[in-house]
């Protein structure tokens, strides 16, 4: 039986409007949203079965590449385990995950920047987590790259991320960052979050102990989701 | 001092511009790494229940449609019940509940093959049929959740207990698609004087 989620802190997040990052201007609802205690319909969420996942759909290193080639960049391996707000594994979740090329730029027509496509590079990834939580999936360390908003921009390295969780209730999609970036302190989208430890959260850490020697090093990235309540157990009267 | 929890929750970050790449890599042209893209299809067999065609289109503050966004939705089968396993009873087993679009390239308008919801009855509590939706774009932070409610089912929207909650009466039309033969019609404004009403997920 479903029994509801923990309240998002929303100052945890974003808000709608932050002029920073100027598309939100026209794209941020300006009366306030409105909260209740959620239903069935929050309480539930699509799953999707291990054999949704392609054998190199974790590996973005070769998953678009020709036969016998692969992506260019610096080989990294991101893991990490999602976790409710109570660290209870949140398992047999889909991850999704997109970038750019290690030259900053993304396979889509709308990306015009003059760094080049790397032909075995597409740029998009799953996994599903483990009875524990955990993911774990292969790429190239993202370049940074121009956007249009300021008139001198940079997005940090960064990596996307959508997680579903059990419930639509628990739906997230969010970035991760890597840590050292001297870019991620002026980044107008990553100051949309005001909180400094929220941002904190969102850098992966390099992983020394879990990068593979002469082969790849590894990040390490936790996502966290929102805690589901305890079911109550009420002794009721009879007449109540 | 109150109890915290353990951990808290990673904060939202804009999909981006690009979020078709993750998510629906085919239809911006990477083929190869999916067979398909996911939540394209909805109804996967001899799902019961009337097929409709659900139709929305989300503007921005300038009334421009917005054409880069993801839209997702999520809703009960014919008979009320949710494909997920925190649901509990038996669902539709050609029936996902759950859609992925991306907008039409010249009108911004995204388009659900789906069949009509059930009215949700869970623990005593009887809500009208309806659809989750879930916005995401660049210049969104935080994904916009929204409802879409059916302009035919009056009685029943009248008694849903979501609905009764809003206190500015004015705004529950923002919810509520048009009918239209087999399709249902309905437009989100981000902003403005008929600013679609969302919630706090
Ligand atoms: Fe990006």
């Amino acid at each position: 039986m479903s029994s509801g989620y923990y309240p998002r802190d929303l100052d945890l997040h974003p808000k709608a409007y932050t002029p920073g990052y100027r598309t939100t201007v026209l794209r941020s609802p300006q009366k306030a949203l409105i909260g209740f205690d959620g239903s069935i319909t929050e309480f539930t969420g699509p799953t999707f079965g291990h054999n949704t996942i392609g054998e190199f759909d974790n590996n973005l290193i070769v998953n678009y590449a020709k036969p016998g080639e692969s992506a260019i960049g610096e080989r990294i391996m991101v893991h990490g385990y999602v976790l409710d707000e109570e660290a209870r594994p949140v398992r047999n979740t889909l991850v999704e995950f997109w970038q750019a090329n290690a030259g900053g730029r993304y396979r889509h027509k709308k990306d015009t920047y003059l760094a080049p496509l790397d032909p075995n590079f597409g740029g998009c990834g799953r996994t599903m987590t483990r009875d524990d939580g955990y993911f774990q999936f292969f790429t190239i360390r993202p370049g940074a790259y121009p956007w249009p908003n300021g008139k001198n921009d940079w997005r940090p390295a960064h990596i996307h991320f959508s997680v579903f969780g059990t419930a639509f209730a628990q739906r997230l999609i969010t970035q991760m960052y890597f840590e050292g970036d001297p870019n991620i302190a002026i980044c107008p989208i990553v100051n949309t979050i005001t909180d400094k430890s929220a941002i904190d959260r969102l850098t992966a850490r390099l992983d020394m102990h879990n990068s593979r020697p002469h082969d790849m090093r590894a990040y390490r990235f936790d996502i966290v989701l929102r805690g589901k309540r305890s079911t109550m157990f009420e002794n009721r009267k009879e007449g109540n | 001092m109150p109890y915290a929890p353990k951990l808290q929750e990673s904060a939202s970050q804009t999909a981006g511009p690009y979020v078709h790449i993750g998510c629906m890599p085919n239809t911006v042209g990477i083929h190869g790494v999916y067979d398909h893209d996911l939540g394209h299809e909805m109804i996967t067999g001899d799902a019961q229940g009337e097929r409709i065609k659900l139709e929305a289109i989300v503007y921005d503050g300038s009334g421009t449609p917005l054409k880069d966004a993801m839209v997702e939705i999520w809703q009960a089968d014919a008979n009320g019940v949710y494909n997920s396993p925190e649901d509990g009873r038996p669902s539709d087993p050609h029936f996902t509940g759950w859609g992925r679009q991306h907008a039409d390239h010249d009108t911004g308008v995204f388009t659900f093959e789906t069949v009509k919801p059930g009215a949700v009855t869970y623990n005593g509590v009887t809500q009208a049929p309806h659809v989750l939706v879930w916005i995401t774009a660049r210049g969104i932070n935080l994904g916009l959740a929204t409802r879409i409610y059916f302009d035919d089912e009056t009685e029943a929207n009248a008694a849903d207990p979501f609905l009764s909650r809003i206190e500015l009466k004015v705004r529950v039309p923002s919810l509520i698609a048009k009918r239209d033969g087999n399709t249902y019609r309905h437009e989100i404004y981000l902003q403005g004087d008929n600013e679609t009403i969302f919630f706090d997920l």
